[in-house]
C-alpha cells in the first residue's frame, strides 16, 4: 500500500515537476568531455547573478546531433562544442544567434571563424597521431605520415571513422591537407594495406585499443588522439612521473578549434551572452587546460606546468579553410568510406 | 490498468512515436529495410540472440536448481552475488573479459556469447529459481515411488513445471541480447553489428535519422512478433501447480545431489567469480602497487565530473529507490491486470521498453517534451522514470506468473466464506506473490542501478548516477581515471549484492507460508 502512494506521489511530481522557467538560470549544453573547475563555475555565478547548469549530451559529433534536432526549441541558452571541421553543419541549420562579445578584442584572431559572430572561439586542441613510447624503447618511433604506412609499422596504428568521429574526420582532413587532393586516397590505401584499425570512436581508439594509454590493454601502440594527450596521462597517472608515457607527432597535428554560441530560441539569451563572455574571460580562459586538456584562445594566457613541460604546440599546425571543408567534407567522408572500409 | 497504460503511453509510445515520425516524414525507407546489409544485420542480431539464451539457459539451469532446491552455507549469499554481473557496464565487463580471455578469442564471437551469458545468466537462476523454489516436492517424491528414473523425472515433472518460469527467463534474455549493444561495440570488434549499433550509428553518429527510424521499426516489428508468440507460449503453459513454502522444499544435498551442487558452484565461481575478481583486482592496482588510493580518490574532486565522484554513489541509490517504486507499481498493476484479464496488448507494451533502441526513446524526449507545459526535459524526475521503463518488465515477467500459479480454488473458497474482491487481493494474492515481489523488487533496483542507455540522456551532469561517472571516467586518458572507473564499478557490486540480500531476506520471512 505505501508503495503504491509513494509511486502516485513520484508519478504526480513526474507529470507535473517541470522545471519552472527560472530566468536565473543559464543552461550550457556540451558535449562530455567539457569540464570546469568548481571555483571558475562558482565566480561565474558569483560575478553574473546567473547559476550555470551544465547539461553533457554525448561525445562531440552526439551532442551536436542532438542540438541540430532540438534546433529553434533548445535544451538549454548556450552551446559549446562545435569545432572548425563541422561548423558549417551548424550554421546550415541555423543553430544559433549572432552575437559579438566586446571580449573578443583580447582573442587571437585566427581562431575567429565566423564574421557574423554566430559563433565564437573558446579553446583549441590540435589531434595528432600519438604514440606509446614504451613500444618504441629499441626501435626509432615514426616521425611521419609517410612512415606510418612503412612495413615495420604494420598493424600498429588504430584511428576514429570520421564518419563517427570528430579526431577520425580531422585525421582525415590532416592527411588531406598534406597530401592533397590527389594523393591522399593513395596514402589511404597504403595504411589500409598496412592493416590499419578503424574504430567509431576516440574512447575505444585511446583507452581500449592504445597499449599507452593508462590501464589500458591494448595492443596497437600508435594512435589518433591530442596534442595534449601526453601531459593528460602525466596528470591523470596517479603518481609523479617524470615523463610522459607517450609522445606527439608534431608533423601529423591538425588544428581543431571549439566554437560556442547564443541558441537560437533560448529561455534566457541575456544570460547565455553572459556567460559567453565570461568563457572568453582571463578566469575561464586559464582554467582550460587543466580542465578540458586544450589550449585557451585568450591571447597572452599562461599555461599550467605540467602543459609547458609536456605538451607539444605545433607551431604550424596543418588547417584546411572552414568553407572548403564545409563544402567538400561529406564527400571526402563517402570516399574515405570507399577506398578504407569496402 | 489505467496507470500502466497512460504511464508508458506518455513516457515510452509518445516519444517513440516522435522520433519515429519525424524520421519516417518522407515515407517508409524501404531502401533501408530492404537493403542487403540490414538484412544482413538483422539475421546476425537474431541468431547471436538465439545462441546465447540457448547458452544461458543451459548454463543458468543448475545453478537454478542449486539455489532453489538445496541447502548449503553461503546460499543466500550466492543467490544475491549472481545478479551483481548483471547491473556492471559493460564498458567496465568488457574491460576484465579482454584481460581474461585468451589471446585470438578476446574478440569476435566467443566473446560475445560468453559475454551475454555471464551478463543474463541471474535472468535464469533468479526466474527460475524463484519458481523452482516453491514446487512441492511431493510431485518428485511420488514419481520417484512409480519407479521413474532421474531422467525421466526431469523430462516429465520439472521441465514441464518450469516451463513458464523458463519461457519468462528465455524472454527476457533473448531481448537483452537482442538489443545488445555495449558488448558487441566493445567484444565484438567493428565487423559485428546489431540492429541496436546500427540505429545508435545512425542516429547520434551519422545524424540520419531516416535509417535510424527505419531501423527501429524493424528492430520493434521483429521484438513485437517475438513478444506475441512468448505471450502464447506462457499462457498456454501457465496454470496452478502445487505450491509449498520454502521450509518443505529446501534441504541439504544427499548422495549424487553433493557432485551437483559443487559442479554447479565451481562452474558460477569460475564464469561469474573470475571476472569479477578481476575487476576488483584492477581497482587495487594503483601505480604504487596494491593499494585503496583509487577508492580514496573517490572521495576528492575531479576534473572528469562536476561532483565528487561519492556523490554519484548517492545519486544513484535515491534514483534506483525512486526507479524500483515506479516499477513495481506500474508493473505490479499491470501484472494483476494481464494475469486475470488476459490483457495482451498491455503485456506487448510494458515488455516493448526493452526492444526499443535507448538512443531512440532519449531522442525522443528530447523533441516530444520541447513545448511548456510538457517541457520536463532537464527535470530529475526523468532519471527514475526511465530506469523504470527498462524495469517494470520484469516485474511484471515474474510477477504474472506467480499470479497466475494461485489455484483459482482457492479464490473461489474464499469468496465462497465471504471475502470480498479487494480482501482476496490483499489476504490470499499478495503473501502468495510477496516472495515473487521481493525477487522483482531486487531486481528493479538492481536493473535501476546498473542502467546506462536511457540514464545518461536524461541525467543531469551535476547528478550523475555510478555507471554515467564511470562511462565519464573511461572517456580520459590516465590511470588514476581507470581506476576510480574501477573502484566505482566494486562499490557498484557491493550495492548490488546488498540491496538483493536486503530484498531477498523480507521476501523470504514475510513470503513464508
Amino acid at each position: 500500500m505505501r508503495a503504491i502512494v509513494i509511486g502516485l506521489l513520484i508519478a504526480a511530481v513526474a507529470g507535473c515537476g517541470g522545471e519552472q522557467a527560472a530566468p536565473r538560470q543559464v543552461v550550457l549544453v556540451t558535449h562530455d568531455s567539457f569540464a570546469v573547475s568548481k571555483p571558475v563555475l562558482r565566480a561565474f555565478e558569483r560575478t553574473s547573478g546567473f547559476t550555470l547548469r551544465i547539461l553533457q549530451t554525448g561525445d562531440a559529433g552526439a551532442a551536436l546531433n542532438r542540438a541540430l534536432l532540438t534546433a529553434g526549441t533548445p535544451e538549454g541558452d548556450v552551446f559549446f562544442g562545435v569545432d572548425n571541421n563541422l561548423l558549417s553543419r551548424a550554421l546550415g541549420e541555423d543553430l544559433f544567434e549572432p552575437y559579438e562579445s566586446p571580449a573578443l578584442d583580447r582573442i587571437d584572431p585566427q581562431y575567429v571563424l565566423d564574421d557574423e559572430h554566430r559563433v565564437t572561439p573558446v579553446d583549441h586542441g590540435e589531434v595528432c597521431v600519438n604514440v606509446d613510447r614504451a613500444a618504441f624503447a629499441t626501435e626509432p618511433a615514426p616521425t611521419s605520415f609517410e612512415q606510418l604506412a612503412l612495413p615495420r609499422h604494420r598493424g600498429r596504428l588504430v584511428v576514429e571513422n570520421p564518419a563517427t568521429s570528430t579526431p577520425g574526420l580531422a585525421f582525415l582532413l590532416a592527411t588531406i591537407a598534406h597530401f592533397g587532393e590527389d594523393g591522399w586516397q593513395s596514402y589511404w590505401r597504403a595504411l589500409r594495406e598496412n592493416d590499419v584499425l578503424v574504430v567509431d570512436g576516440w574512447e575505444e581508439a585511446y583507452t581500449q585499443r592504445f597499449s599507452g594509454a593508462g590501464g589500458s590493454n591494448g595492443d596497437r601502440p600508435i594512435v589518433v588522439s591530442y596534442a595534449s594527450s601526453p601531459p593528460a596521462e602525466v596528470i591523470f597517472a596517479g603518481k609523479a612521473l617524470e615523463e610522459a608515457p607517450t609522445a606527439v607527432i608534431a608533423s601529423t597535428c591538425f588544428r581543431q578549434v571549439e566554437l560556442a554560441g547564443v541558441l537560437r530560441g533560448a529561455r534566457n539569451p541575456e544570460g547565455a551572452r553572459a556567460l559567453l563572455d565570461f568563457m572568453l574571460g582571463e578566469r575561464f580562459q586559464r582554467d582550460v587546460p587543466a580542465s578540458m586538456f586544450v589550449f585557451p584562445v585568450r591571447e597572452g594566457t599562461p599555461l599550467p606546468p605540467a602543459f609547458e613541460r609536456f605538451a607539444v604546440v605545433p607551431e604550424r599546425p596543418l588547417e584546411l579553410p572552414p568553407a572548403e571543408i564545409g563544402e567538400n567534407r561529406d564527400r571526402w567522408i563517402g570516399e574515405w568510406t570507399d577506398v578504407v572500409l569496402r | 490498468m489505467c496507470l500502466p497504460a497512460a504511464f508508458l503511453a506518455l513516457f515510452f509510445a509518445y516519444p517513440l512515436a516522435a522520433i519515429l515520425a519525424r524520421g519516417l516524414g518522407d515515407g517508409l525507407p524501404w531502401d533501408v529495410l530492404g537493403s542487403r546489409s540490414t538484412l544482413g544485420v538483422l539475421w546476425f542480431t537474431a541468431w547471436q540472440a538465439a545462441v546465447s539464451t540457448a547458452a544461458t539457459v543451459l548454463l543458468g539451469l543448475p545453478l537454478a536448481w542449486a539455489i532453489a532446491r538445496l541447502d548449503f552455507p553461503g546460499r543466500s549469499l550466492v543467490r544475491a552475488l549472481v545478479l551483481v554481473p548483471f547491473v556492471l557496464p559493460t564498458v567496465v565487463v568488457a574491460a576484465a573479459f579482454l584481460a581474461l580471455l585468451p589471446d585470438g578469442a578476446e574478440r569476435g564471437l566467443v566473446a560475445i556469447l560468453a559475454a551475454h551469458v555471464f551478463f543474463n545468466l541471474a535472468v535464469v537462476v533468479r526466474i527460475v529459481g524463484s519458481f523452482w523454489g516453491r514446487l512441492d516436492s511431493g510431485l518428485w517424491d511420488a514419481a520417484a515411488t512409480l519407479g521413474a528414473s532421474p531422467v525421466q523425472r526431469l523430462r516429465r515433472v520439472t521441465l514441464p513445471l518450469l516451463a513458464p518460469a523458463l519461457a519468462a527467463a528465455g524472454t527476457l534474455v533473448f531481448l537483452f541480447c537482442f538489443t545488445s549493444f555495449g558488448v558487441i561495440l566493445l567484444l565484438g570488434g567493428p565487423t559485428y553489428a546489431t540492429l541496436e549499433t546500427e540505429i545508435y550509428r545512425s542516429a547520434a553518429r551519422l545524424f540520419d535519422l531516416r535509417a535510424a527510424a527505419a531501423l527501429s521499426l524493424l528492430q520493434l516489428a521483429a521484438v513485437g512478433s517475438l513478444l506475441a508468440l512468448a505471450a502464447l507460449v506462457e499462457r498456454r503453459l501457465g496454470g496452478a501447480v502445487p505450491l509449498a513454502g520454502e521450509r518443505d522444499v529446501v534441504r541439504r544435498p544427499r548422495g549424487r545431489e553433493r557432485l551437483g551442487l559443487a559442479a554447479a558452484l565451481t562452474g558460477a565461481a569460475v564464469g561469474l567469480g573470475l571476472p569479477l575478481a578481476a575487476l576488483v583486482e584492477r581497482s587495487l592496482a594503483t601505480p604504487d602497487g596494491y593499494g585503496l588510493g583509487f577508492y580514496r580518490a573517490l572521495g576528492e574532486e575531479t576534473a572528469v565530473l562536476l561532483v565528487a565522484p561519492w556523490h554519484a554513489v548517492v545519486n544513484s541509490v535515491l534514483y534506483a529507490l525512486a526507479a524500483t517504486a515506479v516499477a513495481l507499481v506500474v508493473g505490479g498493476l499491470a501484472a494483476a491486470a494481464i494475469a486475470r484479464r488476459r490483457a495482451a496488448w498491455l503485456d506487448a507494451l510494458v515488455m516493448l521498453p526493452l526492444g526499443a533502441s535507448a538512443v531512440m526513446l532519449g531522442f525522443g524526449f528530447v523533441i516530444a517534451f520541447d513545448e511548456p507545459p510538457l517541457d520536463v526535459r532537464g527535470s530529475p524526475w526523468l532519471v527514475p522514470v526511465a530506469q523504470a521503463l527498462v524495469a517494470a518488465p520484469f516485474v511484471v515477467r515474474i510477477v504474472a506468473p506467480a499470479l497466475r500459479s494461485i489455484d483459482e480454488r482457492l479464490h473461489e473458497a474464499a469468496a465462497v466464506l465471504g471475502a470480498s474482491p479487494a480482501r482476496i487481493r490483499r489476504e490470499l494474492d499478495l503473501p502468495l506473490v510477496l516472495r515473487a515481489l521481493g525477487v522483482a523488487a531486487g531486481f528493479a533496483f538492481a536493473i535501476s542501478l546498473g542502467e546506462f542507455g536511457a540514464t545518461v540522456f536524461v541525467a543531469r551532469s551535476d547528478w550523475p548516477t555510478v555507471p554515467v561517472a564511470i562511462f565519464r571516467f573511461l572517456g580520459r586518458p590516465g590511470a588514476l581515471n581507470a581506476g576510480q572507473a574501477a573502484a566505482l564499478a566494486v562499490v557498484l557490486m557491493v550495492l548490488t549484492a546488498a540491496a538483493v540480500l536486503a530484498a531477498d531476506r523480507i521476501a523470504v520471512r514475510r513470503g513464508a507460508l
